[in-house]
């Protein structure tokens, strides 16, 4: 139930932030502080997701087969890798380390 | 040339919308994955792809719920996730000058790739085209696989023995690194990951992401201050 709940509110409050851009008179948003402050909060967001989702287990702090295969995505994106080469390179990396028994 | 946008033909628009629709959709295999190898089912997981369909808010939401975060904490990181597409929107009304009537369908495709396609666009025309064919193609596809990546994960099992569950992180650094430009960027990164990181073991699951939003605020807080006194010191020479 609680999983419907947070799908319901993701989807409501998603869908109302996109038709909201569309609606709002082009001024509103448009203040220069506004602008920065939203460019910047996905930053924020999508740091501490990787960082947490790469480093924790269980809402502990661990080093496991995920930094591995975190630090494979980083070269792929340096080298200008396509997406799915990216997660892709993630993902074998991360499952070739776990079957080395780490 | 007989479409009537200048310099650009509209097949040219199609093929380069339909690039885009396909690499970005295809990656629906790795949410359908990730969401399923998170505990959501196969139906909680479609229904997310079909109504919330922003990937970085939907990956947000099932990684805070597989760590055990309420369903509040959990749906308001992946709303602030969301909320750079009503930036979009303000780009793209003006730019597609949509009729009124089209806006609330038009809202539930407003996302990253439709956006980085209509920008791109010479013409008024052409920016529609793009709009449309990339939201069409995006839209059916991030469903299709979505549906087949949590159908292959249920299939599977474990999929952290697949490593399956680095997907996850590595769309997330996928979707930052274009992001981290300036020094600004990436002083915000920095001190977001120490917040998210350091947070976790002492607040409830889902709060340290959004006390590591904070470092947005905080760094821009910073630049102006300094701008603030470096503008004195100017002064007062």
């Amino acid at each position: 139930m609680n999983v419907w709940i947070a799908i319901a509110l993701t989807a409501a409050g998603c869908y109302l932030v996109k038709l909201a851009g569309l609606l709002v008179p082009a001024g509103a948003l448009e203040r220069p502080l506004v602008q920065r402050l939203a460019a910047l909060l996905p930053v924020a967001l999508l740091a501490a997701l990787t960082a947490q989702q790469t480093f924790s287990a269980g809402g502990e702090l661990v080093l496991d087969a995920r930094a591995a295969g975190l630090a494979a995505a980083a070269v792929a994106l340096v080298l200008r890798a396509p997406f799915l080469v990216v997660v892709g390179a993630a993902v074998v990396v991360t499952a070739g380390v776990r079957a080395l028994g780490w | 040339m007989r479409d009537g946008s200048p310099g650009k033909p509209d097949a040219a628009v199609v093929r380069d919308a339909l690039g885009v629709g396909i690499a970005v959709g295809l990656s629906g295999f790795a949410f359908g994955v990730t969401s399923a190898g998170s505990g959501l089912s196969v139906l909680q997981t479609c229904v997310l792809s079909l109504l919330v369909f922003t990937g970085a808010s939907q990956f947000a939401l099932v990684g805070a719920l597989a760590a055990g975060g309420n369903p509040f904490t959990a749906a308001a990181g992946a709303f602030f996730l969301g909320t750079r597409n009503a930036f979009y929107g303000l780009r793209l009304s003006q730019l597609l000058a949509l009729p009124k009537a089209v806006r609330p369908f038009a809202a539930h495709w407003v996302i990253d790739e439709t956006t980085a396609v209509s920008l791109a666009q010479p013409s008024r025309r052409a920016a529609r085209i793009g709009f449309t064919v990339t939201g069409i193609t995006l839209y059916v596809l991030w469903n299709v696989t979505t549906l087949l990546g949590a159908l292959g994960a249920e299939a599977i099992g474990d999929t952290a023995a697949w490593g399956l569950d680095a997907a996850g992180p590595a769309v997330f650094l996928a979707l930052l690194a274009p992001m981290l430009k300036s020094a600004t960027e990436r002083a915000t990164a920095g001190i977001a990951v120490l917040l998210g990181l350091g947070l976790l073991p002492v607040l409830p699951a889902g709060v340290p992401v959004l006390a590591a939003a904070l470092a947005a605020p905080a760094v821009l807080w910073a630049q102006g201050r300094r701008r603030a006194s470096t503008g004195r010191e100017k002064d007062s020479r």
